[in-house]
C-alpha cells in the first residue's frame, strides 16, 4: 500500500508524546497505518466509530475527566460532525484535536472526494477553527504539540490536515 | 409511568455516579429533583449523551456512568449502541425515557411510536442487557438489576409523553460544564 507507514509512525509518536490516551477514529485509507498502530498499542484506547459525530462526544467525555484524546478523520467525516462541533464542543468549550486526511485536493485523483477537498478549508475557515498543514516530517511533532496546547488553553477544536505529500508515498 | 418517578426512584443512587443527561424535560426534571455537581445536563448535540458516556466511562473506569437518554435524542445517533456495544464498559447503564415523541419541540410522534423497538436495537447492537419496562416497580427492579450485574445495560422506561411546566433551569451551561469537570478531577 502507498500510503507511507513511516511518516504514519512519525504521526502517530506525536500523538503519543502530545499525552493522547484514547483515539477515535474511522478507517480512510490514508489513515490505515495510524489506525492500526492505535489498535496494536497497549497504552492506547482505539474506539472505532460509526459515524464521526460520535468522537466528538467521547472526546468530550474525556476532556471532561481529564484524559487527552484525538480524532482521527477523513475531511468528509470533519463534515459530517460540523453539528456536534458546533453544539457541543463549541457550546462547552470543549478541546479537540482533530487529524483529518485532506483527501480532494490537490494530486486527488477519486472524483468523489474532490468537492470535498475543495471545502474543507473554506469551513474550517467559517468554523474559526485554527488549523495547520502537516507536511513535513520534521515539523510534525512540533505541529501536533502545539495544537494539543492552543486546544487546551484555548478550549476550542483545533484541526491538522494530514497532507498528500506526508501520507502519501508516490 | 411517568419520567419524574422513575427519576425519583434511582435519584439517592446516583450520589456518586457520573450522570450524563438529553436536554429537555429529563435535564429539567432531574434537576427539579436536586442539582449536584456530578450531573451534566447536555443541552443539545443531540443523540451525544450516550457517546459522552463512553468517553466518561473509558476515561473513569472506576465510576459507574449513568446516560439518561431518550427516543428522540437515541434515534438521531442509532450507530452509538453498536459503537458502545462493541467496548461494551462494564461501567455504564443506559437509561432511555421512551416518551415515543419529540415532546420539547410539539411533541411529534417519533418512530418507537410505531414499530421501533430500542431495546431489541440494543440487543442485536451487541448490549449485553437491554429490558423495556412500563412501570416504576419495574423500573426499579431493572434498575437493581443492572447496578448489580456491572455489564453494559440499556432500560428503556416507556413513559408518558408528558414534561414538567418550566424548562428552565438556574444553571448556566458553563457553570455545569466546568463545575462538572472539578468533580470529577476531586
Amino acid at each position: 500500500m502507498p500510503v507511507s507507514v513511516e511518516n504514519s509512525k512519525i504521526v502517530y509518536n506525536g500523538l503519543k508524546r502530545s499525552g493522547v490516551k484514547i483515539v477515535s477514529a474511522l478507517p480512510e485509507t490514508w489513515l490505515v497505518h495510524l489506525i492500526n498502530l492505535a489498535a496494536a498499542d497497549p497504552d492506547m484506547t482505539l474506539v472505532r466509530l460509526t459515524r464521526e459525530e460520535e468522537a466528538i462526544g467521547i472526546s468530550a467525555g474525556a476532556h471532561l475527566a481529564g484524559v487527552r484524546s484525538a480524532l482521527l478523520m477523513q475531511n468528509h467525516g470533519f463534515l459530517a460532525a460540523i453539528n456536534p462541533i458546533v453544539s457541543l464542543a463549541f457550546l462547552y468549550k470543549i478541546p479537540l484535536l482533530m487529524l483529518i486526511s485532506y483527501r480532494g485536493h490537490m494530486g486527488e485523483r477519486d472524483p468523489w472526494q474532490t468537492p470535498g477537498g475543495r471545502l474543507t478549508e473554506p469551513v474550517l475557515k467559517a468554523l474559526d477553527i485554527p488549523y495547520d498543514h502537516l507536511t513535513n516530517t520534521a515539523d510534525v511533532e512540533r505541529q501536533i504539540s502545539e495544537a494539543q496546547t492552543l486546544a487546551e488553553s484555548s478550549l476550542t477544536p483545533v484541526a491538522l490536515l494530514l497532507s498528500r505529500q506526508l501520507m502519501w508515498e508516490p | 409511568m411517568q419520567r419524574i418517578d422513575a427519576l425519583r426512584a434511582v435519584y439517592p443512587d446516583i450520589e456518586n455516579d457520573i450522570v450524563v443527561t438529553i436536554m429537555g424535560a429529563v435535564a429539567a426534571e432531574l434537576y427539579s429533583l436536586g442539582h449536584r455537581q456530578n450531573f451534566f445536563y447536555l443541552q443539545h448535540a443531540m443523540g451525544l449523551a450516550s457517546s459522552m458516556g463512553l468517553g466518561l466511562a473509558l476515561s473513569k473506569p472506576n465510576r459507574r456512568v449513568i446516560v439518561l437518554d431518550g427516543d428522540g435524542s437515541l434515534l438521531m445517533n442509532l450507530g452509538t449502541l453498536s459503537t458502545l456495544a462493541w467496548y461494551a464498559p462494564k461501567n455504564l447503564i443506559h437509561v432511555v425515557f421512551d416518551n415515543q415523541s419529540l415532546l420539547s419541540v410539539g411533541g411529534f410522534p417519533t418512530a418507537t411510536s410505531a414499530r421501533s423497538d430500542l431495546a431489541g436495537i440494543a440487543q442485536k447492537s451487541g448490549y449485553p442487557e437491554a429490558t423495556t419496562v412500563r412501570s416504576v416497580e419495574d423500573f426499579t427492579t431493572a434498575w437493581r438489576a443492572a447496578r448489580e450485574r456491572l455489564e453494559l445495560s440499556m432500560i428503556v422506561a416507556k413513559v408518558k409523553a408528558a414534561g414538567p411546566k418550566s424548562f428552565l433551569m438556574d444553571l448556566p451551561l458553563l457553570e455545569n460544564r466546568f463545575q462538572f469537570q472539578r468533580w470529577l478531577k476531586e
